[in-house]
């Protein structure tokens, strides 16, 4: 923090000539970016139905008033699909996310090369959307629930065993030297050792993941898999606003639900 | 543990690791209640397994027309999608920290008034009510296809994680920090400028460079709904059966995620 010497006292100033330049530089760079990609966006804009919007958010929203209240008959089954394919498919990535993390956790790998495939795996499941997914495997499996409990599972591997390695490498290493001292096999010393100081992590992020989950398979539908995004796609195509309204209310309140289970289950365990 | 102790005076050689879950009653409630909701789900999941059995080897021979990913016939296509997707993913994130920094400031409970504080809640809680795509939905819906809908959507999302967690930042800050400027005579500006920001900007940076990395991951399925972006070419190779093009696809999205992430991570080491 350099102070300049002038006439009327010293004078304090937060950065450096050269702090401030390079910042200067920086915030340059980042409004060029800024503003040449906001240029890319609106060549590809047809501003005509942009200007439209208010008006046609305002047309849709009347459509939307009331909400088709008796649409909810129809919506048990869907919330009901919905809310499995996400337990369901977290179950699947919980049992798969196990073994995936003790290799790619540095401490429990067998061989760096384990280690290399299971942060490959970690990696492939978290960059793929559950919805290509579900894309995918609604062309091999058939549309419905299958499809979309497996894009979920398949989905959540990574970001499961990514959360559950960290944890694997942040155990305290003396209860496990401790448990090698009674000449404990090196299975036992993962269950006796390593497990129990994991399980919490384990269990919370299953819930965490359960939470996301559920949001991420009330649209699996809009491409067949399963659950409400089935519906909302119907009624969305075929116009009936009312019913869409329904749809989103009840998608709404289910998430809002999960958040909240999600966030008590959690609590109680941390 | 213990239990055995005292039934048994002299030390006891057995010993049984203590379960997860140490009320009895409540560990077996769920149990049994999860095991009921198990076999329910099962039991009512409507899955036509004929149908399952049959794309089995319909799915090994689409997932042999993966291979080899063929990067070449659509290229000129597959990069004006990539590259939609990474300027959609770029503004979409800039604007939406430009618009969560006062909302975040507004949301922290020690900063602002009560009723700036419930408006600015009640703006996160409803840009993250629902998820991106149907944000995208509705987004194509007002504003016509192409990338402009997705910039939206993607917005609407940054707004609600960036903000809620600046807010959250802001909350758990050093207060005595803000407390030794604000004693200075600093006007608001200088307040938050001198006090506030240096103490969230690293985990900021950290934050701002995730989110690029899941708006770019969720543009790549905005497309799907006519939002512009890579989606959208994935979405028309599908329909077209180019598997192959599709597989290029796929590849090329999951490098430029592991690139940001790497990048991000590296960035999040280098500000702390």
């Amino acid at each position: 923090m350099p102070l300049i010497e002038t006439k009327d006292g010293p004078l304090w100033k937060r950065r450096t000539l050269k702090q401030s330049l390079t910042r200067l530089f920086w915030w340059m760079l980042g409004l060029t970016v800024a503003a040449f990609a906001w240029k890319l966006i609106s060549d590809k804009t047809n501003w005509f139905f942009v200007q439209s919007a208010p008006k046609e958010a305002a047309d849709i929203g009347s459509r939307m008033m009331p909400p088709d209240w008796s649409y909810m008959d129809v919506l048990w089954i869907p919330v009901w699909e919905t809310i499995n394919i996400a337990t369901l498919g977290t179950l699947i990535a919980m049992v798969i996310s196990i073994p995936v993390a003790f290799m790619a956790a540095r401490n429990t790998t067998p061989h760096p090369l384990a280690r290399a495939f299971a942060l490959f795996i970690t990696a492939t499941s978290r960059s793929v959307n559950s919805l290509i997914w579900a894309l995918i495997l609604v062309f091999i499996l058939g549309p419905g629930v299958l499809a979309g409990t497996i894009a979920i599972g398949l989905r959540s591997i990574g970001g499961f065993s990514k959360l559950l390695y960290e944890a694997i490498e942040e155990i305290n290493p003396v209860q496990v030297e401790a448990i090698e001292a009674t000449g404990a096999s090196r299975l036992q010393q993962i269950i006796y050792a390593i497990v129990p100081q994991v399980l919490p992590t384990f269990v919370g992020v299953g819930v965490f993941r359960w939470d996301i989950n559920v949001r991420g398979s009330t649209i699996l539908g809009l491409v067949g898999a399963g659950g409400i995004g089935l519906q909302l796609s119907g009624s969305i195509n075929t116009l009936a606003w009312t019913q869409v309204s329904m749809i989103l209310l009840v998608i709404l309140l289910t998430v809002i639900i999960s958040e909240w289970v999600s966030a008590k289950v959690r609590g109680a365990i941390i | 543990m213990s239990d055995t102790n005292s039934q048994t005076p002299s030390y006891s050689d057995y010993w049984k690791r203590p379960p997860f879950i140490k009320r009895a009653w409540l560990r077996w409630l769920l149990i049994v209640g999860f095991a009921i909701y198990l076999a329910v789900a099962l039991g009512t999941m409507d899955v036509d397994w004929q149908r399952a059995w049959e794309g089995l080897p319909r799915g090994q021979r689409f997932i042999q027309a993966f291979f080899p990913p063929n990067f070449a016939d659509n290229r000129g296509v597959v990069f004006d999608g990539i590259m939609e997707s990474i300027w959609m993913a770029i503004s979409a994130t800039i604007f939406g920290i430009i618009l969560s920094i006062p909302i975040g400031l507004g949301a922290a409970r020690n900063l602002a008034p009560s009723w700036v504080y419930f408006l600015c809640r009640g703006i996160i809680a409803s840009s993250r009510s629902f998820p991106e795509i149907i944000m995208a939905i509705f987004a194509v819906k007002l504003f016509g296809f192409g990338p402009f809908a997705g910039f939206v959507a993607l917005s609407i999302g940054t707004i609600g994680f960036f903000a809620k967690l600046l807010a959250e930042d802001i909350e758990v800050m050093n207060a005595s920090q803000a407390e030794a400027v604000k004693v200075t005579g600093s006007s608001w500006f200088q307040w938050i400028n001198y006090a506030i920001q240096p103490q969230v900007m690293p985990r900021m940076i950290g934050l701002s460079m995730y989110r690029l990395d899941i708006n770019f991951r969720e543009s790549a399925v905005i497309g799907i709904v006519g939002g512009g972006g890579i989606g959208a070419t994935l979405n028309t190779s599908f329909s077209r059966y180019e598997f192959d093009t599709t597989a290029a696809i796929l590849i090329i999205i999951i490098a430029i995620v592991m690139v940001l992430e790497y990048t991000s991570g590296y960035l999040r080491k280098w500000v702390q």
